[in-house]
């Protein structure tokens, strides 16, 4: 550990390197973590499974450049399929669950990550598969950093995809009748908003980005049907710490939690990077219950 | 024959099967075992999620450290753990474990279990426990796999290894057989003691915290203080039962024996709903059904079973939310109707006391 | 009351379960049993497993079974799904032998599964022929029932450091010169491939600069690479199953990493070439069976012939884990002839004293159960093909070593 920490101070270059790299994964983490603050949001559900429809983006991309597609056309792609499986999932399970507690709808979708994990398992097998973009690597630095053309170009898309989102939810009817639903369901259901069909397409919508997300995993990583709950944790993390329905502070929680395990990965060893994620969600959820008391206190 | 007789009849009936079974099946008494732990597992889930209403995905935590406390304090009386793990169970030195210290090992192991998980209990509980609902659930999710986590790169533990518990000396014979009765036991135990604790004014107070925990702290309960005391006695019997599964698997993988929240995690919870969250009998019936379902899904459904379980836990949440008993108990309100009334008389007792 | 009767009931179900079909060796055929990996993290591999298995079964069954005592049998094998998990492998060891009577075992896949099973056929006396757990701490324990077809982990990439060591010079080096960077997951085989490339490390004098560790769920190594990447390593050894090999080529290209030698174990088995094509090219793989080295047997005829019938059966190229599977089906065809019986001891007995030649190589156990008539071989990728490079007697060409910049 402390050779590693010598490394980074003997080295910046290689910090910048750890930092750029994290931040650039970290696009990928906030935009599924916008999609479970959506749906958290408005239907009052966390979404356990979550992880498991980036994962399933990410196999629509494997799959379709094994059929010699370039696996960037996945992207799309992944997120019309993921639609459609968010909006039938709506229709079979989740509406049965909207309205119970958030307990209720944690162990469904448990149920429902379990399904889609082993479904994957048994039909692709348990190993892992990529989706080769070939695109190149940028040196900077004299080599020292290198950041893959692909994880910048994933970077780029999820930000786009994060202005579209807005917009739509800004600008169109469907996202505005979200909103409204997410304020307060009843009032809308009153004003004449079909909130079921708002359900049913803020859960698609979720599937979606979370697809997309998955497509650009595929190229800039590895998928294999157990990457699920890593991504499921990041996203509540960061919904936490940046709040319901805060986009810029999702974003930002988003690419520093990249930064951080990136930089964490390299200094604990790459076996301890996922341990660190999830006792830091544990240590988020301590400290955020810990402010909650002493605010209570405050009041009493 | 008086209520009360019945009840005993009953007792000494389950007590004679539970003696008897692995003589009258020999073939299945590794799975006989396996579902008087996973009656453990139940029970003490639903002591903190039914009763309490802290839905917990992280109760493998306790018996992951149940299982290794055991396992290491077996070795350790007699070797040096380093070297035992350092060989993996195999390597040039040879272990062996007569009669005598085979039995004091786990003798001390099994309560040195108990204890530290009670102890992880008790320290992380201070921490998590005032977090409330949702928050807690998944905070205890994530301390389930990060315990795993550390347990798979922990060296001297035999890491992502694993770890081999000793071997037992031959007249022990079918080792099946032996953790057999330590589970039917524990099992028996756990049931006895949660069954007089509900009834008892500590029953009460778990209870309500599950139905209003703000207006139990306004009544005056010490409601962290009786949280943590919930969850440390649930600890106290996953503990023991860790030590017991760990010997009767055979072998322990960090993940997938000791901290096992994909399944031993989520099974206890699944268990105790089927069955029926916050009743006594609830847990037990859901433990038995659900190891049936499990084994007949594993030899029938050969490759798929993984998903028939993820599906049998969205139908079961979705449409059976109130688990057997929940739905019995409203199929049938005036066969129950009795025994709640009888309940609360008990419990009125209780309280003038 | 009604909670007794309802938990009365649920206890006669349970016991009903009891009902299972006993697979016993009824009628003309020897039922083999095998607990392997169909979900899980090792599926793919339990997938070769199992097919190498089949199509072992098939071929014997096709040219007209197995005679013994002067009866004909056939074969067919009884499959469980261990789920990856080392203590469903023993549980499912268990149920194989007491419910479904089988009396003949084959392994599972990988070293842990084997190494929780073992004490269980110990227990009972029932033979296992394995073919996919190569762990030597397996063969420490004076197992009498356990016999192994492979060579043992450490020797996986033994080879690999040799020709590093004589190839030094290439580099402008000393072998005591060299930095070398060792990633390994954490699991009984990893970690034995480790320790059998330490040892030949120090022979050497070589210097170890970054000894990681991998996490089994693995996705994301560049934390590792990066430290590659500062470090400037002579060479880098990787070994985490398929997962290992995948991540690390991947991740090499990506982050424009040259490292001079790289030696890694399942290169074939992830299919490193199908997936990254140029990106894997001068990667040293150790490998336990090729299909273009030179043994032969009757059944299969030659490695290449089974290669070929493999691929025509399956659609891939066999990686050596479906190899040696199918020739630990043909290890207990050879010892039930030669035992005349299906008795458990005699065909022990029988297997014990195996010394047979087979598509797959030699096979001879020693008095710990494993097979000591077979090298490793190691390959390398040329020109988008796996070439064997080592052992001298089998090779193909000359490793191309340090690989050329670009």
């Amino acid at each position: 550990m402390l050779d590693n920490l010598l490394i980074l101070v003997q080295a910046p270059t290689i910090t910048v390197d750890l930092v750029l790299n994290g931040i650039l994964v970290g696009a990928i983490f906030a935009l599924a973590a916008y999609g479970m603050a959506l749906v958290w949001g408005v239907m009052n559900i966390i979404n356990i499974a979550q992880g498991e429809f980036v994962m399933l983006g990410g196999y629509v991309a494997v799959i379709m450049s094994a059929h010699g597609v370039h696996p960037l056309l996945a992207v799309p792609v992944a997120a019309v399929l993921l639609f459609g499986l968010g909006w039938l999932l709506y229709r079979t399970v989740i509406f049965r669950i909207v309205e119970r507690d958030l307990f209720t709808s944690i162990l469904a979708t448990f149920g429902i990550s379990i399904v889609l994990q082993q479904l994957m398992n048994t039909v692709f097998g348990g190993d892992v598969q990529v989706a080769q973009a070939h695109l190149g690597t940028l040196l900077l630095m004299g080599g020292m950093v290198t950041l893959a053309q692909i994880k910048l170009l994933s970077f780029a898309l999820a930000a786009v995809l994060a202005v579209v989102l807005v917009l739509f939810l800004r600008r169109s009817r469907l996202g505005q009748a979200i909103r409204a639903t997410a304020q307060n369901a009843r009032a809308a259901r009153v004003l004449g908003i079909d909130t079921d069909r708002v359900y049913a397409a803020t859960f698609g919508l979720n599937a979606a980005l979370c697809g997309a997300c998955g497509a650009l995993v595929a190229m800039a990583y590895t998928v294999h049907p157990y990457i699920g709950l890593p991504y499921t944790i990041r996203s509540f993390m960061i919904v936490i710490v940046a709040g319901l329905g805060n986009l810029a502070g999702v974003i930002a929680a988003g690419l520093s939690l990249g930064a951080a395990e990136n930089v964490a990965g390299f200094v604990l060893g790459t076996q301890y990077q996922l341990a660190f994620v999830f006792l830091l969600l544990v240590v988020v959820l301590v400290w955020r219950n810990w402010r909650l008391a002493r605010k209570r206190q405050y009041l009493k | 024959m008086s209520d009360a007789h019945k009840k005993l009849a009953g007792r000494l009936a389950i007590l004679a099967v539970g003696l008897a079974a692995p003589f009258l099946f020999p073939a299945y008494q590794s799975q006989m075992a396996e579902l008087w732990l996973f009656v453990v597992f139940a029970l003490t889930w639903d002591l903190a999620g039914g009763q309490m209403g802290y839905n917990s995905f992280g109760n493998v935590v306790f018996l992951g450290i149940g299982m290794y406390a055991c396992v290491l304090t077996q070795v350790g009386l007699l070797y040096d753990i380093g070297i035992y793990n350092g060989a993996r169970g195999g390597g040039s030195a040879t272990f062996v474990f007569d009669l005598p210290h085979y039995l004091e090992g786990l003798a001390l192991g099994l309560p040195v279990g108990a204890l530290l998980a009670a102890l992880a209990a008790a320290v992380l509980g201070a921490f998590v426990l005032g977090m409330r609902g949702h928050y807690f659930a998944i905070c205890t999710l994530g301390l389930g796999v990060a315990a795993g986590e550390v347990a798979n790169s922990w060296e001297w533990i035999g890491a992502g290894s694993g770890m081999v518990p000793p071997t037992p000396p031959q007249v022990i014979g079918d080792l099946s057989r032996f953790y057999y009765y330590f589970a039917f036991a524990l099992a028996a135990v756990t049931f006895l003691v949660l069954g007089w604790l509900y009834r008892t004014r500590f029953g009460l107070a778990i209870n309500a915290i599950r139905d209003d925990e703000d207006k139990a702290e306004a009544m005056g309960l010490q409601t962290t203080r009786i949280k943590v005391a919930a969850w440390v006695i649930a600890a106290v019997f996953l503990g023991v039962s860790g030590g017991i599964l760990g010997n009767l698997k055979r072998f322990i993988d960090p993940i997938d024996t000791a901290f096992s929240g994909a399944t031993f995690g989520v099974w206890m919870v699944l268990m105790a709903i089927l069955g029926g969250k916050g009743t006594l009998w609830g847990p037990v019936i859901g433990a038995v059904l659900f190891e049936v379902i499990k084994e007949a899904t594993w030899t029938y459904l050969l490759g798929w079973q993984r998903v028939a379980l993820g599906l049998l836990i969205v139908i079961i949440v979705v449409f059976f939310p109130q688990g057997i008993l929940g739905w019995l108990r409203e199929r049938f309100p005036d066969r129950f109707g009795r025994r709640v009334e009888a309940d609360l008389s008990g419990t009125a007792e209780e309280t003038a006391r | 009351m009604l909670h007794h009767r309802t938990l009365a009931l649920a206890a006669v179900a349970a016991l009903g379960l009891t009902t299972a079909p006993v697979f016993a060796q009824a009628g003309d055929t020897i039922t083999l049993g095998a607990a392997v990996s169909l979900t899980g993290k090792y599926s793919t591999n339990g997938g070769h497993t199992q097919k190498g298995y089949d199509l072992a079964v098939k071929k014997i069954n096709d040219a007209g079974g197995v005679k013994v005592g002067g009866k004909t049998y056939k074969i067919e094998v009884r499959y469980y799904d261990d789920e990856s998990t080392p203590a469903r492998g023993a549980e499912l060891a268990e149920r194989l032998i007491q419910q479904d009577g089988i009396k003949f075992l084959l392994g599972p896949y990988s070293s842990g599964m084997t190494k929780a099973i073992a004490p269980v056929t110990e227990q009972h006396k029932v033979p296992m022929v394995e073919a996919n757990g190569a762990s030597r701490s397996l063969f420490t324990n004076n197992y009498k029932y356990l016999f192994a077809i492979l060579s043992t982990s450490e020797k996986y990439l033994a080879s690999a450091v040799t020709l590093a060591a004589e190839n030094a010079e290439a580099l402008g080096k000393k072998p005591s010169e060299m930095k070398v960077a060792l990633a390994f997951e954490n699991d009984n085989f990893s970690q034995d491939v480790r320790a059998g490339v330490l040892e030949d490390l120090k022979k050497n004098n070589m210097k170890v600069v970054i000894d990681d560790e991998l996490p089994r769920d693995l996705n994301d190594m560049s934390a590792t690479l990066t430290k590659v990447k500062a470090l400037k390593p002579d060479m880098l050894v990787v070994s985490g199953h398929s997962k290992g090999a995948a991540t690390a080529i991947r991740q090499l290209d990506q982050m424009q990493i040259h490292v001079p030698i790289l030696a890694m174990t399942h290169c074939d088995a992830a299919g490193i070439i199908k997936k990254f094509g140029k990106a894997a090219s001068y990667t040293l793989c150790g490998t336990q069976w090729a299909p273009s080295l030179t043994y032969s047997d009757k059944l299969f005829g030659t490695a290449a012939d089974f290669a070929k019938e493999f691929d025509k059966a399956y659609g891939y190229e066999p990686p050596y884990q479906a190899a040696e599977s199918a020739a630990a089906v043909e290890v207990y065809a050879n010892a039930f002839e030669r035992a005349g019986s299906l008795d458990p001891q005699k065909v022990r007995d029988a297997l014990a004293s195996t010394d047979m030649m087979t598509f797959y190589g030699a096979i001879k156990f020693d008095d710990t159960g494993k097979n000591i008539a077979k090298p490793m071989a190691l390959y390398q990728v040329l020109d988008g093909k796996y070439e064997v490079v080592a052992p001298s007697k089998f090779a193909q060409t000359k490793a191309v070593v340090p690989a050329p910049t670009d």
